[in-house]
């Protein structure tokens, strides 16, 4: 310890490549944290769900619809506590038509069911009072600057026309997968714009025992088998699962991207050392010549290039965690929750060791193996 | 007076390790910068491909994606009888009216998870409509039989798809009779049949969209006009050929964000690899530039000299980079288009364009890491240097 301001002062030789290696490693790690939270929020995302929903959706595509009639009839079957209904509403809103996400929910079953749309009793009550009422999720609130009991017109796309819908409540998603940009309203009163038609887009079943999730599931697709529409029904995980693979292979992509950025900013910072420890030959055999022992030498060294990397290390990790809190990042809407994990954090610091003795190793074992005579020879 | 070039070939090969690094460095760089730029070509390209100029996208007004809209027969009796359709030989109207749904078809990979594919309802005419689309297996559906045509993209990645093969959805048979590619577009990864068999087993008596062939292409905006303001319509009609170049949207735009967002931080650190080099460069080589400007070499040569070097440098590395990689261009991925809600499977494309552009920027981060160092190199005091 006695000799770090030793290692600080070989650090202030160069200032600029000092600076300029901590700086690229602060890049790499930042760009590392990233990708890989792009990763970690998709698995934490497609694990959304309770053990204890189901969801049932038409067995012929996501596009199709199921008539309402079937909730009573999954309502009466054995280890069901409660069902309830959605549907896709797809509208956008404003002269850009922009887009987010809107749900025709069930409302009472709906909010009973989902512990996780987190909303103050008052504004529950509100929003079940008026059939014409919505909530939505706190970011539409950052986004449009919308208030509670202001009215907000979308343009319907799948179903046409100008929706009027009047803010009752807004939520905070108590689990962040559930997403903070969705704007939920009555499915009363899509059922009564599109003339009861009578539709729902998927059931949510409640069950009892997760155990049992299986059989419930069977048992319902059993009893619609022969209707007109049969139903496909799985666990709530299972469903956000097959969302989370439409996005395609994206893990590869980040891995790769990841790999090369690590990669080429090891290059860079090997490269650093290298060049110091090059230039110090001299001054390592003077340093021996005077009583420093091999050990002490292959120590300062390796210290040096594990300053280097930790700075950098916490500097970019640090960097990406406050950056992606403050902008509230959340990847267009396809990363709700996007929030970097201890986990990545910790593998942030395992990349800094690696690149402290990747780069440290060969010029501290070179500074200790360094042969004093052949070293001075050289000095003039 | 210029110094020649091979004094900066030689500098550079008497420190291999430290040029390799840093030009290795630099490779890295724009092998991603070339590969997600092509992943962003790739998908453009297939979307831009699949629609013509001269064709007319007919949708139900206020619906953004053939998925959301609907329309009727009667719509369509009045479509075709419009004076813009153009027509055949045979003197029937060049127009398909199309169903348009998705079916969920397992991944042979994993089980558990499924893809949305397109299925496409068309009529006998899409075939001629559509100028793009060739069989290159088989023979075309026949009208009023259980049978479709599979696009090329989709072989390969899910099973039942081969001729004679049967695939099952909606709750019935079909049988796959013909293969078909459509120069890349997206249509390769859909499925096609007729469709007035797939109506009745979908939505029922609604067609998704109507395309038509424009009888005279400069007539777009006119025919348009004509279409949305007829009263018994309530339509939008789109240029084929720019509904679906837009229906890139929000994948374009966040591929593009990725692909520049981090290539851009990579340069930055690249860059700071080329200037720690070239830094290093002109230490260690104090004496000699001392030498050259004693000599009587301009410090603006030396200044050149040492950019020169460090371009050298880094379009080694751009080069690298660029061989690095060129064997992704062909590999098929596939996505969802957030548009239409369906997978679109898409080639990479490295086009000589991007290579181009991937040396260019090497090169760029060669002036900009070389620049500062080879300024202290010109600016040298030649007496203290000669001393060092």
């Amino acid at each position: 310890m006695k000799y770090f301001p030793l290692v600080l002062a070989n650090l202030g030789r160069h200032k600029i490549r000092t600076v300029l290696t901590i700086a690229s490693v602060t890049l790499a790690l930042f760009l590392f944290a990233s990708l890989r939270t792009v990763v970690t929020t998709l698995h934490a995302n497609s694990q959304f769900g309770s053990a204890r929903r189901l969801v049932s959706t038409n067995a012929t595509g996501i596009v199709f619809v199921l008539p309402i009639a079937y909730a009573n009839k999954i309502r009466a079957l054995p280890g069901v506590e409660s069902v309830s209904w959605a549907n896709w509403f797809g509208a956008r809103y404003g002269d850009s038509k922009q887009f987010f996400a809107q749900f025709a929910v069930d409302a009472e079953s709906y909010l009973a069911m989902y512990p996780e749309i987190g909303l103050p009793e008052d504004q529950k009550q509100a929003f079940f009072q008026e059939r014409t009422a919505a909530i939505i999720g706190r970011r539409l609130v950052d986004r449009y600057g919308w208030k509670v009991g202001q009215n907000v017109t979308l343009q319907g796309t799948i179903f046409p026309g100008d929706w009027t819908f009047t803010i009752r409540g807004v939520y905070t998603p108590t689990d962040p997968a559930l997403g903070d940009d969705v704007l939920f309203f009555h499915h009363e009163y899509f059922d009564e714009r599109l003339g009861h038609a009578g539709i729902a887009g998927w059931f949510i079943v409640q069950i009892r025992d997760p155990a049992s999730a299986a059989t419930i599931a069977k048992t319902i697709d059993d009893q619609f088998r022969n209707s007109s529409a049969a139903t496909k029904t799985g666990t709530e995980q299972a469903f956000q699962a097959g969302f989370a693979t439409m996005l395609g292979n994206v893990s590869l992509l980040m891995g790769t991207i990841g790999t090369a950025v690590v990669f080429a900013i090891l290059l860079v910072t090997a490269n650093a050392m290298m060049m110091s420890a090059r230039e110090r030959t001299g001054e390592v055999a003077v340093m021996k010549t005077i009583g420093f022992s091999d050990r002490t030498l292959f120590g300062l060294v390796i210290s040096e290039a594990g300053l280097i990397a930790g700075a950098g290390a916490v500097l970019g990790l640090g960097a990406a965690k406050a950056f992606y809190r403050a902008i509230n990042f959340n990847g267009f809407g396809f990363l709700p929750g996007f929030n970097i994990t201890t986990g990545t954090l910790v593998m942030g610091l395992g990349i800094a060791l690696l690149l402290m003795l990747a780069s440290g190793l060969v010029p501290a074992a070179r500074a200790a193996r360094l042969p004093i005579v052949q070293a001075l020879r050289r000095v003039e | 007076m210029k110094i020649p070039l091979i004094y900066n070939a030689r500098s550079v090969l008497q420190r291999p390790v430290s040029t390799a690094f840093t030009a290795l460095g630099i490779a890295l760089v724009v092998a991603v910068f070339i590969g997600m730029l092509a992943l962003g070509n790739g998908l453009r390209a297939a979307l831009s491909r699949t629609g013509s100029d001269r064709n007319v996208l007919v949708l139900r007004r206020g619906a953004d994606s053939e998925l959301a809209s609907g329309i009727a027969r009667d719509a369509v009796s009045i479509l075709a009888a419009s004076p813009h359709v153009a027509t055949g030989p045979d003197g029937r109207p060049l127009l398909s009216p199309e169903v348009y749904v998705l079916i969920p078809l397992p991944r042979p990979s994993d089980t558990t998870a499924v893809a949305n594919v397109v299925v496409r309802g068309i009529s006998e005419q899409a075939w001629t409509v559509r100028t793009n689309v060739q069989l290159i297996a088989g023979a075309r559906p026949q009208s009023g039989r259980s049978e479709v045509c599979v696009g090329r993209k989709l072989l390969g990645r899910f099973d039942h798809l081969s001729i004679g093969a049967t695939l099952r959805f909606a709750g019935r048979d079909w049988n796959v009779v013909c293969h078909f590619s459509a120069g890349g577009s997206a249509f390769e990864s859909e499925i096609w049949g007729e469709n007035e068999q797939f109506m009745p087993v979908f939505r029922g008596q609604v067609f998704q969209s109507v395309t038509f062939r424009l009888r005279d292409p400069a007539s777009f905006d006119e025919a348009k006009r004509t279409l949305e303001s007829d009263q018994r319509l309530t339509v939008d009609a789109h240029r084929e050929s720019t509904f679906y170049a837009e229906q890139v949207g929000i994948l374009g735009i966040m591929l593009r964000v990725l692909a520049f967002g981090i290539t851009g931080i990579m340069a930055v650190g690249a860059i700071f690899g080329a200037v720690n080099t070239m830094y290093a460069a002109v230490a260690s080589r104090t004496p000699e530039i001392a030498v050259l400007l004693t000599l009587g070499f301009h410090p603006r040569s030396v200044l050149a000299s040492f950019l020169v070097e460090s371009v050298l440098i880094a379009g080694v590395g751009g080069v690298v980079g660029a061989l690095l990689a060129l064997p992704i261009n062909g590999i098929v991925t596939s996505t969802t288009n957030w548009s239409s809600f369906s997978e679109i499977a898409f080639s990479f494309r490295v086009t000589p364009g991007l290579l181009l552009s991937g040396v260019v920027f090497a090169i760029v981060m060669g002036v900009l890491g070389g620049f500062f160092p080879a300024r202290r190199a010109a600016n040298l005091p030649v007496i203290q240097a000669l001393r060092a």
